[in-house]
């Protein structure tokens, strides 16, 4: 039976197109130095820890982890490194969680990061392949033609995704970390955008940004000694499966199906949309916000983007699940650091810790990350209750 | 199975980075410019050279800059027989563990000597400055050997000591970012299922694989089925006309691809197999490109059939009625009667 863990401390840096004035270590340095002294602890305090960052061609540095154990202060400490391409930032969260729950250390740093400045991150995700044709065009390009199927058999109008990226910016307007700041973005300016992969627009697609997010995790015992309150951890999974074989679900994956399963039992949930206050989710292209409504169960199949137009998941218009009050990845998105931001932003909010983006009285939240072609998952459920 | 030919392919990879250095490395590289040595001085009071953004003992942030001499001592090295194109001499020379005058920590960067008898450990060595410093470590083109050895704990004093008048980053003058291009070259060999697709699709032919569990067919083979996870050897002729399964208009440009955009790629199921592939469309209006809409390769002149797929040139519409959603990927070999 897993040991109580929390979060006690969350850090992040101001997400940018640009930080020229750090170095990969400073960048990690920055958000690192944040959680601790959000948790109130020094680097002694820390038994071990765990990173995550995407694929190492973004930056071309093979293994940072190995430059980065000075700025992590992980002399003398186990240190792990995590990859599961996008899903890396959740999944480098649950394995931290596991080294508490598991009752091997009592406090771990965690931190992800992505320096996308570095070099170019799209084509470092569409590398020409030997005796190929070179046509894959991004994330972009291959995830489009998902999104065209969904909009095929659920008969959703064209300007879902424009309302989700409307909606996110919007929310991204409210939190000064994020990277976009668009008070003023309108539907319009959406639809006239550039269509970069049909049906995908410019502003229907997530921003590229350096940043680094981290978190300090604890046993139950020590909770109490870091000053703000905690985010418990009530449920973690993870799911994967082939990226392609015949007859694979890829609009509405089953790994990611039966991930949310998994999380929500281990939380006692079984009505999500009721029951959580507000959920962070890996929507790195806006129309992935009805399609992820339905597979994690908020939804019912087909129905995701009535839900969406509905203004449910809107924290402006008072919805009741608002989904990415921080912006989500459609504002931010230092790629190795967004599911760790989802995770992250979920535990601000039931620490009550999430300023102008808070959804008022939050007590459970879940935070969620995907990769690969869709095919891995990261979720866990935070509460400001003890289990 | 039959035997496939071995096909390596000589392949390139590469990006052009652009890195931060970061206020320590930065000013360690502007420094470098003006043909000076900056280490940094840890807790412990040791000089590391080049310097360390933060201590490795106490993860301290650290930043007081200590310049070190031009000279030092060898403190281990490996001698390199026959240099690469990539290393930074073309003579046999070692890459050297060198202890310069004031530092504490050895760092590592190449030696020129005349031959491998004339290193050693303690053996003294001198910098030698490129001709026109950047910035970047190569503007110590590398170290000569000054024909003296001294005892492998002496470390002679540095030169002056705390570090005058550098550059600081927000100077115009100091150096924040360097270029780091990076292209790695090797060879690719297909393993047996591809090299055995590619020899047959150089005759114009498309083979796929079917799974012996499952009885999916795919193409291109991979050898195993990623669903069942068993090997697949059983060799199935596809013919070339395929299903639109879903598709995408890109509107940017392919490094490296001569192909202008708005394109479409599609996301095609051939007759008689279960997954799709992607390729590109042509001969078509992109706003008539449905899912469900019937194509046919395009393929060059034999003349050009080369171990690829691209020997089509693309997929273009045919005249035949659409299949329903529930079909695609399911058609048999025979194709679609509408």
């Amino acid at each position: 039976m897993a040991k109580l863990a929390a979060v006690v401390g969350i850090g992040q840096t101001h997400y940018k197109t640009r930080r020229v004035d750090v170095s990969i270590a400073g960048l990690v340095r920055e958000a690192a130095v944040n959680a601790l002294e959000d948790a109130g602890l020094g680097w002694d305090d820390i038994e071990a820890v765990i990173i995550g960052k995407a694929p190492d061609m973004f930056e071309g540095v093979v293994m940072p982890e190995s430059y980065l154990t000075d700025a992590l202060g992980c002399n003398g400490k186990p240190m792990l490194r995590v990859h599961t391409a996008g899903s890396v930032g959740g999944s480098t969260a649950l394995v931290a969680a596991s080294h508490v729950q598991s009752g091997m250390f009592k406090r771990v740093l965690t931190v992800t990061f992505e320096k996308q400045s570095e070099s170019n991150a799209m084509w470092a995700l569409s590398t020409p392949q030997p005796f190929s044709v070179h046509l894959n065009a991004g994330a972009g390009g291959y995830f489009a033609p998902i999104i065209r199927e969904y909009m095929r058999r659920s008969g959703a109008p064209y300007d879902v995704g424009i309302r989700v990226a409307v909606k996110d910016r919007l929310n991204g307007a409210r939190n000064p970390l994020a990277h976009l700041q668009l008070p003023n973005i309108t539907a319009q300016e959406v639809e006239d955008s550039m269509m970069l992969w049909d049906p995908i627009r410019f502003l229907e697609a997530c921003p590229s940004s350096d940043g680094a997010c981290a978190m300090v995790i604890a046993a139950e015992e020590l909770v109490s000694q870091s000053p703000r309150p905690p985010a418990w951890i009530r449920g973690v999974a993870m799911r994967s499966e082939p990226t392609m074989y015949a007859g694979r679900e890829e609009v509405n994956p089953q790994a990611g199906r039966d991930c949310a399963a998994d999380v929500y039992r281990q939380a006692g949930i079984t009505d999500p949309r009721k029951q959580l206050d507000c959920a962070e989710v890996y929507v790195p292209f806006s129309w992935y916000e009805p399609m992820w409504l339905e597979n994690l169960g908020f939804a019912a199949e087909g129905e995701g983007w009535r839900m969406t137009m509905s203004g449910a998941t809107s924290l402006d218009e008072g919805g009741d699940i608002p989904w990415n009050c921080s912006g989500g990845v459609l504002s931010s998105n230092p790629i190795g650091a967004s599911g760790m931001i989802r995770f992250a932003e979920a535990a601000r909010q039931v620490r009550g810790d999430a300023g102008a983006h808070q959804v008022e009285g939050a007590k459970l939240a879940l935070g969620h990350a995907y990769g690969g072609g869709a095919q891995f998952f990261a979720m866990w459920v935070v509460g400001a209750e003890k289990p | 199975m039959t035997q496939a030919e071995n096909l390596s392919q000589a392949f390139e990879l590469g990006f052009t980075y652009t890195r931060s250095t970061g206020p320590v490395v930065g000013r360690f590289l502007s420094a470098l410019r003006e043909r000076r040595i900056f280490g940094i001085r840890a807790s412990d009071g040791r000089v590391i050279v080049p310097p360390a953004e933060y201590d490795p003992d106490t993860a301290a942030a650290l930043d007081e800059f200590v310049e070190v001499g031009q000279c030092g001592s060898i403190v281990s090295w490996c001698w390199v027989k026959q240099p690469r194109a990539a290393h930074p001499l073309q003579q046999p020379f070692a890459w050297a563990m060198i202890r310069l005058d004031g530092a504490d920590v050895p760092m590592v960067h190449c030696v020129a000597a005349a031959a491998e008898e004339q290193l050693a450990t303690g053996a003294r060595v001198r910098v030698v400055w490129a001709e026109e410093p950047r910035g970047y470590i190569t503007d110590i083109r590398c170290f000569e050997l000054l024909g003296e050895t001294v005892g492998e704990t002496a470390s002679p004093a540095g030169g002056s000591g705390a570090a005058g008048d550098l550059p600081t980053p927000g100077d115009v003058a100091a150096v924040t970012r360097i270029d780091a291009p990076i292209y790695l070259h090797y060879n690719f060999t297909a393993g047996a299922a591809p090299a055995r697709f590619l020899t047959r699709i150089r005759e114009g032919v498309l083979t796929g694989q079917r799974c012996p569990r499952c009885a999916n067919v795919y193409i291109p083979p991979r050898g195993s089925c990623p669903a069942c996870g068993v090997a697949t050897d059983e060799e199935v002729v596809l013919p070339d006309k395929a299903t639109v399964q879903s598709f995408t208009v890109v509107a940017i440009p392919i490094p490296n691809n001569p192909i202008k955009p708005p394109f479409v790629i599609a996301n095609l199921v051939l007759d008689g197999a279960n997954i799709s592939f992607i390729h590109l469309m042509s001969e078509c209006q992109n706003s008539e490109v449905h899912i469900g809409q019937r194509v046919q390769a395009v393929w060059k002149p034999e003349a050009q059939w080369t171990y690829a797929m691209d020997n089509i040139r693309y997929f273009r519409p045919i005249d035949e009625p659409d299949v329903p959603v529930e079909r695609i990927g399911k058609l048999p070999i025979t194709g679609w009667e509408g």
